[in-house]
């Protein structure tokens, strides 16, 4: 997903600007251009390979029976509740470490070993300590959002200019004033590209969590295609997956340019 | 007469590596209430270091910076900062910026909005108010920090080279502006330059300084009529003067 790839705020898409209309007619010619190339990769014999129809046939039916709109919801409802969780617990963290180098020292060992660990590869341990509901696949979706948009939110007010600090101190801000006033604002672009990479995160690590015992789900109804080589049903998984993973990006950008608004483009 | 500010045998040296570092040398300057001074010497003489604690938002390492007689502790809004590098919250119209100050001074909101027209109208940026600062030239930015640090109306004005990165005709129409201000609305300035035209056209007294160690190497008066106009600026009086410190600041002999 795109917000995996994105590190600093200045690298966001916005910075250039094609005519907008040249762009859209590009983006649905590419699209064209793909689907045509999966046909005829279908057609013309890759074994198993199923085409677009098949696919949307396939899709309709999903949704007519309300198991899409079943799995899609219970894989929301986990990305969301980790997401939202890990970004309300990383936000106020990464304040604490960037604002105090004791908090710093404290938590940023933990934060940079978790980090180094894939969080598919907490699976085992969660599935031990938490069972087999909804906990283990919720805390490792919370662990991966957590993890990428803390580091995010910690360099973002590490990164705060002093000179700007200091004007506020001599127009005589207290230190709560130049925080709420001046670190909050100055640091929210890497909050929201902290979102972004947690959100991608959390959305990567969906598929995964509901390999544990899930009774619903994206990830779930993809295994359960998997055994009985179901592979239209694995497509319109992925393509789910793909496009709700991209409007909840898309939002966040939406988000980001309201609120960031104010930045220099370099 | 208590002067507004003075710097009583002030040294301050930061830790290096190889030991410590002597940034400024048993510096003694006294800034009388209203008076216009400026600051040149040489990069890395301490200029800046200097401005920062009469600020205080540098400790002096040791020595004595009086503040109407009291020592500084910490910085306050009795003494308006204008940075090199703008310094205005990228997040904040223009009028929010100046804005900024006066809401810590907890005014009632009408007499807060007419000190910010106030401040902005007196920088020539009416026109652009709610413009983000991203929008502002380079010039226009400097301006809005000046009207920050005038709307609080504070006693004093530390200036750290503030027309540095501008060209020359702003600069010369910003000079003639804040002398303008200054007339009329007479704080005590302290404004530091590199530029020795700069230095002289804007002064009561030049403050030229040495590095290595930094310290103050000469003081010079400057004894023109204000206004400062261009007849000043073309005057043979104005060149000698500027031409004594133009020498004190490139001819220095190399510290004993
Ligand atoms: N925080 C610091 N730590 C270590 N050394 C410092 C620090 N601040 C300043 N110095 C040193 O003190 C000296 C004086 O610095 P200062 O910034 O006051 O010079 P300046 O006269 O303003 O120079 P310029 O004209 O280039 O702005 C420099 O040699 C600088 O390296
Ligand atoms: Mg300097």
């Amino acid at each position: 997903m795109t917000a995996a790839t994105v590190t600093e705020p200045s690298a966001s898409p916005r910075r250039r600007r094609p005519r907008p209309g040249r762009t859209v007619v590009l983006n649905v010619a590419a699209v064209i251009a793909g689907l045509a190339v999966w046909t005829g990769l279908s057609v013309s014999g890759i074994t198993g390979l199923t085409g677009p129809v098949e696919v949307v046939r396939r899709g309709a039916e999903l949704i007519a029976d309300g198991t899409l709109v079943t799995d899609v919801l219970a894989s929301l409802r986990r990305v969301f509740t980790g997401f939202v969780l890990g970004t309300v617990l990383a936000i106020p963290v990464g304040f604490l470490m960037g604002w105090y180098a004791t908090a710093r020292a404290l938590i940023e060992p933990y934060v940079q070993f978790f980090r180094t660990i894939p969080p598919l590869a907490i699976i085992p341990l969660a599935i031990l300590l938490m069972g087999i509901g909804e906990t283990p696949k919720v805390f490792v979706i919370f662990l991966a959002a957590f993890l990428s948009s803390v580091v995010s939110t910690f360099q973002g007010v590490l990164d705060v200019d002093r000179t700007l600090i200091n004007a506020a101190r001599v127009l005589g801000a207290s230190d709560r004033t130049i925080f709420m006033k001046v670190v909050v604002p100055a640091s929210t672009p890497f909050i929201i590209v902290g979102m972004r990479i947690g959100l991608g995160a959390a959305w990567g690590t969906l598929v995964a969590a509901e390999l544990i015992a899930a009774q619903e789900g994206l990830g779930y109804r993809m295994q359960q295609a998997q055994l009985y080589y179901d592979l239209p049903t694995i497509f319109v998984g992925l393509i789910s997956i793909g496009v709700l993973g991209l409007v909840m990006d898309r939002l966040l950008l939406l988000a980001e340019r309201r609120l960031t608004g104010w930045q220099e483009r370099r | 007469m208590i002067p507004k500010i003075s710097f009583r045998n002030v040294s301050k040296s930061f830790p290096l590596k190889g030991g410590d570092f002597l940034a400024l040398d048993r510096v003694d300057l006294d800034i009388a209430d209203r008076e216009f001074v400026t600051v040149v010497g040489p990069s890395g003489c301490g200029k800046s270091t200097l401005m920062s604690m009469a600020a205080g938002l540098t400790e002096p390492g040791t020595g004595d910076i009086l503040l109407d007689g009291a020592p500084v502790a910490g910085p306050g809004p009795d003494r308006g900062v204008i940075f090199q590098q703008y310094a205005l919250f990228p997040w904040l119209s223009v009028r929010k910026n100046v804005e900024f100050g006066l809401k810590l001074m907890n005014l009632p909101p009408d007499e807060r909005k007419r000190r910010a027209e106030h401040a902005i109208e007196l920088v020539g940026l009416s026109d652009f108010a709610d413009a983000l600062p991203k929008t502002l030239s380079g010039g226009m930015k400097q301006r809005c920090a000046i009207a920050r640090a005038y709307a609080v109306d504070p006693q004093v004005l530390l200036m750290d080279e503030p027309f540095g990165a501008l060209d020359a005709l702003t600069r010369v129409q910003l000079q003639d502006q804040l002398l303008d201000t200054w007339s009329r609305e007479r704080r005590t300035v302290m404004f530091i330059t590199h530029d020795v035209d700069e230095a002289v056209y804007l002064a009561n007294r030049v403050v030229v300084m040495a590095a290595r160690p930094g310290r103050i190497h000469r003081v010079i008066d400057v004894d023109l009529p204000y206004p400062r106009t261009e007849e000043v600026r073309l005057s043979p009086e104005f060149s000698r003067i500027r031409n004594e410190v133009w020498h004190s600041v490139y001819h220095q002999a190399p510290a004993a």
